[in-house]
């Protein structure tokens, strides 16, 4: 097909396709197998495009392709070759996509899609790790639930919510100035109390 | 998603098996030679008739023969259909085109129901219902066996519908080939015979469609 082609001009070539398809499919069908081989080629890329204009995603699309190819080996003797090899194809493929998404579809209704609890799930090597990293976590928290009212402030609104300086400044009021030192303050209290070091470099101001 | 290279090996494998294929007729052609089966039914019922006289009741129905046409056109209508849809590029429309002489039929029989019910001593007997019953599955066994290992050649892509278009062509048949040995009233328990008859044999067609109309293939696995 001719790129960026008139609409005339995209339709010949198709015609000009399907005329060639047909009388490879017609020789395939008498046992010649370099006019088969040539008609499962060239039929990939159109299946490809019926079946994205279907709906099928990207990772789907070689699912539908071989379907389609092996569903042509199996159905070959109901193509007639006085009827167009283009529609024939056409028809499979929308089929055979049609039940993929279906298959998918009913997939996808019993399996949960959830990253965020895959990435959590304990790890099955190492599941004294994971113990102590949940451990970590937990006391990370309960360190900046006890920093003082503007460093939790400036903690949450800038590293927990990644807000830009200025989106925290005006969500919370203060300047950028104070927000950055005060952000500065808490990340060196916590240091200081992860590492034992309780107590020393808190202020209680902001 | 599997990258171009699995394409590329499956491409080499199918034309590495394939062998000449023999076209598939047209399909007007293969119904054809389906009610031809049907015909050769309808001999050999004729030719035993008369093994089966107590089989017969005298009709009183105006409506039986009328019946008898429009099951015969719908048996007709539906091996078409059901032929055209077992195709991969025939229009799903194929499957309404039996609807208009199932209609007649179902109505005839409704009409003739209603003529009986004020005949006296034309009400069918249990045991007659289990006859005609046993009779409708008696013929249909053969027409839909004839029926499926002829649908399956093509491999359809719509198993569930050619499925039940080939239940309904061959209950439908068997309906009709029945008047030959046991000419019956529209009584109601005749009536109910046909229905369940049909509605077991669609049924059966369709719990094992999917397996019998589709034969295995030896790529599918890889898919």
């Amino acid at each position: 097909m001719p790129a960026g082609g008139t609409s005339d001009e995209v339709y010949a070539a198709r015609a000009e396709t399907d005329r060639r398809l047909t009388a490879a499919m017609a020789a395939a069908q008498g046992g010649d197998r370099a006019s088969y081989e040539l008609v499962l080629r060239e039929c990939v890329p159109i299946v490809q495009r019926i079946a994205r204009r279907q709906g099928a995603s990207t990772d789907t699309l070689d699912d539908v392709v071989q379907d389609v190819l092996v569903t042509i080996h199996g159905a070959r003797a109901t193509y007639d070759p006085s009827r167009p090899f283009t529609a024939w194809l056409t028809a499979i493929t929308q089929r055979r996509t049609i039940d993929i998404l279906r298959k998918q579809g009913r997939r996808g209704a019993r399996e949960v899609h959830a990253p965020l609890a895959f990435e959590m799930h304990a790890a099955a090597d190492n599941p004294e790790e994971d113990a102590a990293r949940v451990g970590e976590a937990k006391q990370l928290r309960a360190f900046v639930d006890g920093l003082p009212e503007v460093q939790r402030e400036a903690v949450r609104a800038l590293a927990l919510e990644e807000n830009s300086l200025e989106d925290a400044s005006k969500a919370t009021g203060r300047t950028k100035t104070a927000l950055k030192v005060n952000l500065h303050r808490a990340i060196k209290t916590l240091r200081a109390r992860m590492s034992g070091d309780n107590g020393r470099g808190i202020r209680r101001d902001g | 998603m599997d990258d171009g290279g699995d394409i590329s090996r499956l491409i080499g494998d199918l034309s590495a098996d394939l062998k000449p294929v023999r076209r598939l007729p047209a399909p007007w052609l293969r119904a054809l030679v389906w009610l031809g089966a049907v015909a050769i039914v309808a001999a050999v019922l004729v030719a035993t008739r008369t093994l089966l006289p107590a089989l017969g009741i005298i009709g009183n129905d105006p409506f039986m023969v009328p019946g008898a046409y429009a099951s015969l056109a719908t048996a007709v209508l539906a091996a078409l259909a059901a032929f055209e849809l077992s195709l991969p590029d025939r229009s799903d429309a194929w499957a309404l085109l039996p609807l208009p002489a199932l209609a007649v039929w179902i109505v005839l029989n409704g009409l003739g129901c209603l003529a009986t019910l004020a005949i006296p001593g034309t009400q069918t007997s249990p045991f007659q219902f289990m006859v005609c019953l046993s009779l409708i599955f008696a013929i249909s066994l053969p027409l839909t066996v004839a029926m499926v290992l002829m649908v399956r050649r093509a491999r359809p892509l719509r198993p569930l519908r050619v499925a039940v278009l080939s239940g309904l062509a061959a209950s439908a048949a068997a309906a009709t080939l029945l008047v030959l040995i046991h000419p019956h009233d529209s009584a109601v328990l005749d009536l109910a015979a046909h229905a369940v008859a049909v509605a077991v044999i669609i049924g059966l067609n369709v719990l094992l469609g999917g397996r019998l109309l589709v034969p295995a293939n030896k790529f599918r696995g890889r898919v």
